[in-house]
């Protein structure tokens, strides 16, 4: 399920960032997300977390989202692999 | 590609002009394409434009109509409505002579009667209100300002909302709340997998796709044939 979820928010990730392929495989708990890439504004991390409601069959409440999940892949990982383990 | 000008009837009798953008060589296949809608518009425009320049070189006229209030339309978003925009896609089907419809996202809401034609990858309203407002709370949140979904609910409902540089009066708010594209005979529904790849309306920065765009538009001009 970890691995999995890893893969599933590199494609998600890929699919919105307008990756190419592969290229999400490179990054690394520290690659850093909101604030670092300035493609990713308000609308798309809403976008990005709305897609990975979809993807991830999680429900995402406004109480979970802080600066830290969606500050690095590490974090945003941790938070979607927290939130299918039913945490 | 040709800048054309269509009128659009408002309540009362007069009309008001509205501009769309056009392969029209006069043929007997017409498609019009119902945009999507709000943000998902301008990040859908371009590959719109790339089918609509592949049908042209397969025979097929067709024409995308800016909804009013959206695009180079010189009316109000916030005084428009689902009704409103759906009065207005029905008579630019009118006046273009359209023979299908191509609704994409949110534009399947507004999906004219009468017409056959395809919705690509529908939204739900709700769902985009959702999202809109999700991003209205991240923005805020970064500000230091913190805004609930239900207190930004109440809001719109009330004096109507700004949602991603959006003006959404009351009235949109409340039919896109639970706007869901039709079904019925004739709509043929067009998933992304079909299209290949990942939504381009995914993407944070407009994008395009080549092989998407050859697709989609292989979709319409067979089913246009006959």
């Amino acid at each position: 399920m970890q691995d999995q979820t890893d893969q599933l928010l590199r494609r998600i990730l890929t699919d919105v960032l307008g990756l190419k392929d592969g290229l999400a495989e490179n990054f690394t708990p520290d690659t850093g997300l909101f604030g670092h890439l300035p493609e990713l504004d308000s609308m798309a991390v809403a976008g990005l977390l709305t897609e990975m409601e979809d993807r991830l069959d999680i429900v995402i409440e406004d109480d979970d989202i802080d600066g830290e999940m969606l500050e690095t892949y590490g974090g945003l990982l941790a938070f979607a692999e927290a939130k299918r383990s039913g945490s | 590609m040709t800048p054309l000008g269509w009128p659009n009837p408002l309540p009362g009798g007069a009309s008001a002009e509205e501009y769309a953008i056009a392969f029209d060589r006069g043929r007997e296949r017409r498609l019009l394409i119902v945009p999507a809608l709000f943000d998902e518009a301008n990040r859908m425009r371009r590959f719109s434009l790339e089918v609509m320049r592949r049908l042209d070189a397969s025979g097929i006229d067709s024409v995308l109509p800016d909804l009013p209030g959206t695009n180079e339309s010189l009316e109000q978003l916030e005084t428009q409505s689902i009704g409103s925009w759906c009065s207005a896609v029905a008579a630019a089907v009118q006046f273009f002579g359209a023979t299908h419809v191509l609704a994409i996202r949110g534009g399947c809401l507004l999906m004219p009667q009468g017409v056959p034609g395809w919705l690509y990858a529908p939204a739900k309203g709700g769902s985009i209100l959702r999202q809109m407002l999700r991003a209205r709370s991240l923005a805020s949140r970064e500000a230091g300002r913190e805004e609930s979904r239900e207190g930004l609910t109440t809001l719109a409902l009330t004096d109507g909302i700004e949602l991603a540089g959006y003006r959404i009066g009351p009235q949109l708010f409340v039919d896109l709340e639970h706007a869901e594209a039709p079904e019925r005979e004739g709509l043929t529904l067009v998933e992304q997998g079909l299209v290949g790849g990942a939504g381009l309306w995914l993407r944070a920065e407009p994008g395009e796709s080549r092989e998407q765009a050859d697709a989609l538009a292989a979709v319409l001009a067979i089913g246009m044939q006959s």
